[in-house]
């Protein structure tokens, strides 16, 4: 791991303010993933801001009758919130079907919206990656690369990698809001549906924050009802990220909603695919995958995701 | 060196970045002077010589590094010294002693809960702890019903141990002991 110098930041706006006066500075909240990367080398901040003692950690109700969810909100207590179980039951679902009692336990809000790539070649820096090194190349996508769990739409000739969360799929499927501040003190809130960026030929740019902006929370507009559920498919029952994983609420005139985890760089959804849902996986699936470009290797996650929804749609 | 005076931090003529952090470890107050890099389980067993915490992927893998900051498990490899100060960290040692068993040592004992024991410090601060967290009805992923109360049962126990994993394979056993613990307290 490289050397770094530490400090912990006294409020949001210092926070902000800081990361824009380093060079290098990344804030540090669990650090279950930020940590794991400086280990290998993947990423080697200057300067870490710690953002763990900013409160920041409380779940409230909002004007609108939704929830706003602090970003040191750990997974563990957001999973277990009363509200949000009854209300939002998908996105408890989503969280505890990630990663492990004692990850969910450090990991946060906005950390784990955050958290980088799984593709085993970003991991590698032996490896040509265009993640880590603009214009390097991209290991995944030479003869023989190992790309089973690589994205299959919304990827480009520069990345196939996905995006990991669980939890942001859960955030997609309810049009959760990501709320922040930036250096200069002014506040925005970015939809998720724009939160998370397509790799284009930027694959290093990931997301919409700009340089230093802080996320202080995440809203979740007033509950929409339905039934709703996650089901994800992994090569090991637990503690194995998604091969595929699926968001569903349902109402009982057969619309919905649908989003899809460990397909693509962001979690995936279309307007008109949610609109196909009284007709049908098939119908939902050939609209929201129809643009799909996948390896030999990971073909199959279209027809895994296409037979998931069926069997949710199939439960009572 | 006493043991409330200790260091990872390199010699004095570096310009590498220390910090000093106090901590309670096993209700001991410690003061220690680390390299910024330093994990808490790299403190704990460099700094503090408590080496009953292990290493085993140093990537959040394995959970063999479980310990519990302020009541609740965490994996220390993935957690900076630094970030600790002021909190209070249970390790293993802290657990019980070959003279005071905690019963969930005690358990694991009684059922042959290992084979190796280097993942077995982690598993058993993780049981604990899991019980602990059905108690609290915190949901996991096989709770069936998110808003009643959850009930102690192999699967629920199963699937929030998954992040301990065990090389010598003893989780029929591991999964014994924690069900005795489960029913004596229940
Ligand atoms: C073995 C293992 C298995 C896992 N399995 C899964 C899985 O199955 N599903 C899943 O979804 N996840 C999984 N994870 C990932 C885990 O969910 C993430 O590591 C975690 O959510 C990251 O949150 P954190 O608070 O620890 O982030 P950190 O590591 O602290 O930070 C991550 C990034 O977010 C930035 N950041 C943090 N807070 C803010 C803020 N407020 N504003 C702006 N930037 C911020 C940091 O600078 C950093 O770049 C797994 C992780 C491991 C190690
Ligand atoms: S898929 Fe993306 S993250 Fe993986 S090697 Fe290629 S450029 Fe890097
Ligand atoms: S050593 Fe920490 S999880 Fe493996
Ligand atoms: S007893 Fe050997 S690794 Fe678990």
């Amino acid at each position: 791991m490289k050397t770094f110098t530490y400090e912990k930041a006294r409020d949001p706006a210092q926070a902000a303010a800081l990361a824009a006066s380093h060079k290098d500075a990344k804030f540090i909240a669990g650090g279950t993933n930020l940590l794991d990367l400086m280990k290998i080398e993947v990423e080697t901040p200057a300067h870490l801001i710690d953002v763990n003692g900013l409160g920041l950690d409380t779940i409230t109700p909002t004007q609108d009758g939704g929830l706003r969810i602090g970003a040191l909100v750990r997974n563990t207590d957001l999973a277990a919130d009363a509200q949000v179980r009854r209300d939002y039951p998908v996105l408890t679902r989503a969280l505890v079907a990630g990663a492990s009692g004692q990850l969910r336990n450090k990991a946060t809000t906005a950390g784990n919206l955050l958290q980088r790539t799984r593709c085993p070649y970003f991991y590698d820096t032996a490896q040509a990656c265009n993640k880590r090194t603009p214009g390097a190349g991209c290991a995944a996508q030479t003869p023989g690369a190992v790309s089973r769990q690589l994205g299959v739409i919304g990827t480009s000739a520069a990345c196939i990698a996905t995006h990991p969360s669980d939890m942001a799929v859960g955030l997609r499927v309810l049009d959760a809001v990501v709320e922040t501040i930036l250096p200069d003190g002014s506040r925005r809130e970015i939809p998720i549906e724009t939160f998370h960026k397509l790799p284009g030929q930027t694959p290093h740019i990931e997301n919409a924050l700009q340089p230093g902006e802080f996320i202080t929370a995440v809203s979740l507009p007033a509950p929409v009802g339905g039934a709703q559920s996650y089901r994800k498919l992994r090569d090991r029952a637990s503690y194995a990220f998604a091969l595929i994983s699926v968001a569903l609420i349902r109402h009982p005139d057969g619309s919905g909603r649908v989003a899809l985890g460990g397909v693509a760089p962001k979690p995936w959804r279309l307007q008109a695919a949610d609109d196909q849902l009284p007709n049908g996986a098939s119908a939902v699936m050939a609209t929201l995958l129809e643009h799909a470009n996948p390896t030999a290797a990971n073909a199959f996650k279209i027809e895994l995701a296409e037979r998931t929804l069926a069997a949710m749609l199939a439960e009572e | 060196m006493s043991p409330s005076d200790v260091s990872t931090a390199p010699p004095s003529d570096t310009d590498i970045p220390c910090s000093s952090v106090q901590l309670t470890v096993n209700g001991t107050a410690q003061t220690l002077t680390v390299d910024n890099r330093t994990t808490l389980l790299d403190a704990l067993r460099e700094g503090l010589h408590l080496t009953g915490t292990k290493k085993g992927c140093d990537h959040g893998q394995c959970g063999a590094c479980t310990v519990t900051v302020n009541g609740r498990r965490i994996n220390s490899c993935l957690s900076l010294a630094v970030m600790h100060d002021g909190d209070d960290v249970t390790t293993i040692e802290g657990v019980g002693t070959p003279d005071a068993l905690d019963p969930m040592q005690a358990a694991f004992v009684e059922h042959d809960g290992f084979q190796c024991g280097y993942c077995t410090p982690g598993q058993i601060c993780s049981a604990k702890a899991v019980l602990e967290e059905i108690r609290q009805n915190v949901p996991s992923h096989v709770t069936k019903n998110l808003m009643e109360t959850i009930p102690i049962s192999e699967t629920e126990i199963r699937e929030r141990m998954s992040g301990n994993i065990c090389r010598c394979g003893a989780y029929a056993n591991i999964l014994a002991a924690i069900t005795q613990v489960a029913e004596g307290s229940a």
